[in-house]
């Protein structure tokens, strides 16, 4: 069982050192992206490159903060539906601002 | 047969040890970790913030009562709904069936001593009152004016009433209702007595399942909602304000992406109480267990898919638009498999007319009313005419008041006699339960034809064709408020003075009427083991209620 561990047993105090050497880091990267142009690539390329390190970052946060890489098969499923329910709110959100430009749909 | 003991008149006792003699310091309530304890609690609390949101209503349908603004002003009306709205919304509705009746009975229903984290419950009880105090005393100090929807950017830019300590107090209340859904499923999960299959369970537990699910997955998204409004009213970060780079449609498509599923966590507790009230006041067993069990979970899932449809004519694509209708008319087919098949379970039954099953069969045409007039608002074309209109304020009122209320008010005054130990007045009851159909009717039917007319909300002043019908509806609203007044009496004086009820006074087969009444402090003397189907009605139990009060020797209804 995942809460009888402790902490000595996963990671233990240089591997959660090191989780929070990469959240840092993270961090630092959102930072220093912010002021790169990725938006001439394509509209929208700094937010997705921000978006995609906090995934990242909420990713190791689950699985080492959280201990979810050491539990049982039912936290792993409550962990994936709550990722599939940021999912659906993304999508749906995403259907609007997509579909605003004149087409078929647009008044 | 395995149900006789339920039936022992010999149980019919006023027992001596309770959880409600185990302590009569207030500490001993404050510290309490005990389910029972902190839902009474609940009880009291939810009924002071009713209370309060009902002065507001009064206010409101005095206001309306003239054409003209001649109470309230416009400012001081905009206060009003909104401060209705809050404090019916966030501080009653959303807690009022979990809260209350499920914490008091989930772990009753499943045969377990308490829910599995109770110092989290006794937690869920102090942050509802943190978030509680906070509101009420923004409120005191001169309120809010948004609406109850915070739409941006009147509440990050314009607005300059207490946003920032309402918004707090709802952040605050959002993580008592988190942990109440986390508590709910976690006991579901690791709690049920030996013998408890999830198909063995009362669908009023799998209403509150499913309703825990939402409250998880859906709550923290207001929170950061109101979060990301605070950072923009207080550090002037562009995210919901056009005039700072902000897009406020996005700010609707968070707050619905919570606040459309918080129409589920208010409705689908109360479908629970009907599940279990209409089957039990047949002497029936419910008609299409399984179907009502998923159809709760069906409406969690849809649930979450349909907001859109509170933003059809607030600037999202026509694409969107019309995903969001189709999804609207989807998820209003689990509700209606619930509606049908309590009418099933009805067909043939050996109904008693007591006052819960009065309550439950004005459900039935309310919820139905409600439920088929936000049809008509789910479909993109219509509700362009209907936005914004009173239309919308009877329809949203028939489900959480005609629905959910009624629901609660059917639910209190069934396990009431659990609760307490105490029977009320069955006479009072009935009057009371004809009197809030009534009133309420009265006063939400003509504001179907005053939105469809064209008379917009949230105005304190309307044009003088329409007041015939808003007296009948002020006129509505008195006969309502002495109809929801009345339980507040006659419960309250049976507590006092009220005939011992006996451990199971409907003569029913629920775990929870296996139990003494009012219940000990653990619950069960020894851990039961269940060897029955739900709401399995054998000889002693599947007659007429007044036939079997009559072989057990009991009193026949008053």
């Amino acid at each position: 069982m995942a809460e009888n561990h402790t902490d000595h047993e996963h990671i233990g105090i240089p591997g959660y050192l090191a989780v929070f050497a990469i959240l840092i880091v993270g961090t630092w990267i959102t930072y220093v992206v912010a002021f790169w142009d990725l938006d001439s690539i394509f509209p929208g390329a700094n937010t997705l490159l921000a978006l995609a390190i906090a995934f990242t970052k909420m990713t190791v946060v689950m699985l080492y903060f959280m201990h979810v890489r050491w539990s049982k098969e039912l936290i792993w499923l409550s962990a994936v539906a709550s990722f599939f329910w940021l999912l659906i709110m993304f999508a749906f959100t995403m259907q609007d601002y997509f579909t605003r430009v004149s087409g078929v749909f647009s008044a | 047969m395995q149900n006789a003991d339920a039936f022992n008149p010999s149980l019919m006792r006023e027992p001596k040890d309770s959880y409600l003699t185990n302590g009569y310091s207030i500490k001993s309530w404050l510290l309490t970790k005990d389910h029972k304890r902190i839902a009474l609690m609940y009880l009291i609390s939810i009924s002071v913030f009713f209370f309060m949101g009902g002065l507001y209503a009064a206010a409101i349908r005095l206001e309306l009562l003239t054409p003209g603004s001649d109470l309230l002003q416009s400012a001081t009306y905009n206060k009003a709904f909104t401060q209705h709205g809050i404090l019916m919304i966030f501080f009653f509705l959303i807690p009022s069936i979990p809260a209350t009746l499920g914490n008091f009975l989930l772990p009753l229903m499943i045969g377990a001593k308490d829910l599995a984290l109770p110092r989290i419950n006794l937690l869920s009880l102090y942050l509802y009152w943190i978030g509680g105090i906070l509101t009420l005393y923004a409120l005191m100090q001169g309120g809010v004016d948004t609406g109850w929807t915070f739409y941006t950017p009147y509440s990050t830019t314009f607005s300059n009433s207490y946003v920032m300590a309402v918004g707090l107090g709802i952040f605050i209340n959002g993580f008592s209702s988190i942990l109440t859904g986390l508590n709910f499923i976690v006991t579901i999960h690791t709690m049920r007595a030996p013998g408890m299959t999830w198909f063995r369970l009362p669908l009023f537990v799998w209403a509150h399942y499913a309703t825990s699910l939402v409250m998880i997955l859906g709550t923290p998204v207001v929170a950061i909602t109101i979060l990301l409004l605070a950072i923009e009213r207080v550090v002037r970060v562009g995210i919901f304000d056009p005039a700072i780079g902000g897009d406020p449609i996005l700010f609707q498509h968070l707050f619905w992406f919570y606040s459309h599923p918080a129409v589920y966590i208010m409705i689908l507790p109360g479908m629970g109480v009907i599940s279990e009230v209409i089957s039990n006041f047949s002497r029936k067993k419910i008609f299409g267990y399984e179907f009502i069990a998923f159809s709760s979970i069906a409406i969690a899932v849809f649930g979450f898919l349909v907001w859109g449809h509170h933003m059809f004519v607030s600037g999202q694509s026509i694409y969107a638009g019309l995903v969001f209708s189709f999804l609207t008319m989807v998820v209003a087919v689990p509700s209606a498999i619930k509606v049908f098949n309590w009418t099933a379970t009805m067909y043939k039954g050996s109904i008693s007319y007591d006052t819960p099953m009065l309550y439950a069969i004005g459900f039935l045409g309310l919820f139905l009313v409600g439920g088929l007039t936000g049809l008509f608002l789910g479909s993109v074309g219509l509700t362009v005419h209907l936005t914004d209109t009173y239309f919308v304020v009877a329809h949203f009122h028939y489900v959480m008041v005609g629905g959910q209320v009624i629901a609660y008010l059917a639910g209190i005054h069934y396990w009431w006699p659990k609760m307490t130990g105490k029977m009320y007045s069955e006479f009072w009851g009935k009057v009371s339960a004809m009197l809030v159909f009534v009133g309420f009717n009265l006063t939400f039917f003509p504001q179907f034809i005053l939105g469809y007319q064209g008379m917009p909300r949230r105005y304190a002043s309307y044009p003088a064709e329409f007041q015939v019908l808003n007296v009948f509806s002020t006129a509505g609203a008195s006969v309502l408020g002495v109809g929801l007044v009345m339980p507040v009496v006659y419960l309250t004086h049976s507590i006092f003075a009220g005939k011992p009820a006996g451990d199971n006074p409907w003569m029913l087969p629920g775990l929870e009427w296996r139990c003494q009444s009012p219940p000990t402090t653990f619950n069960f003397e020894e851990q039961p083991v269940v060897t029955w189907e739900a709401y399995e009605f054998g000889e002693e139990n599947g007659l007429d209620i007044e036939e079997a009060r009559r072989s057990a020797g009991r009193p026949v209804t008053v």
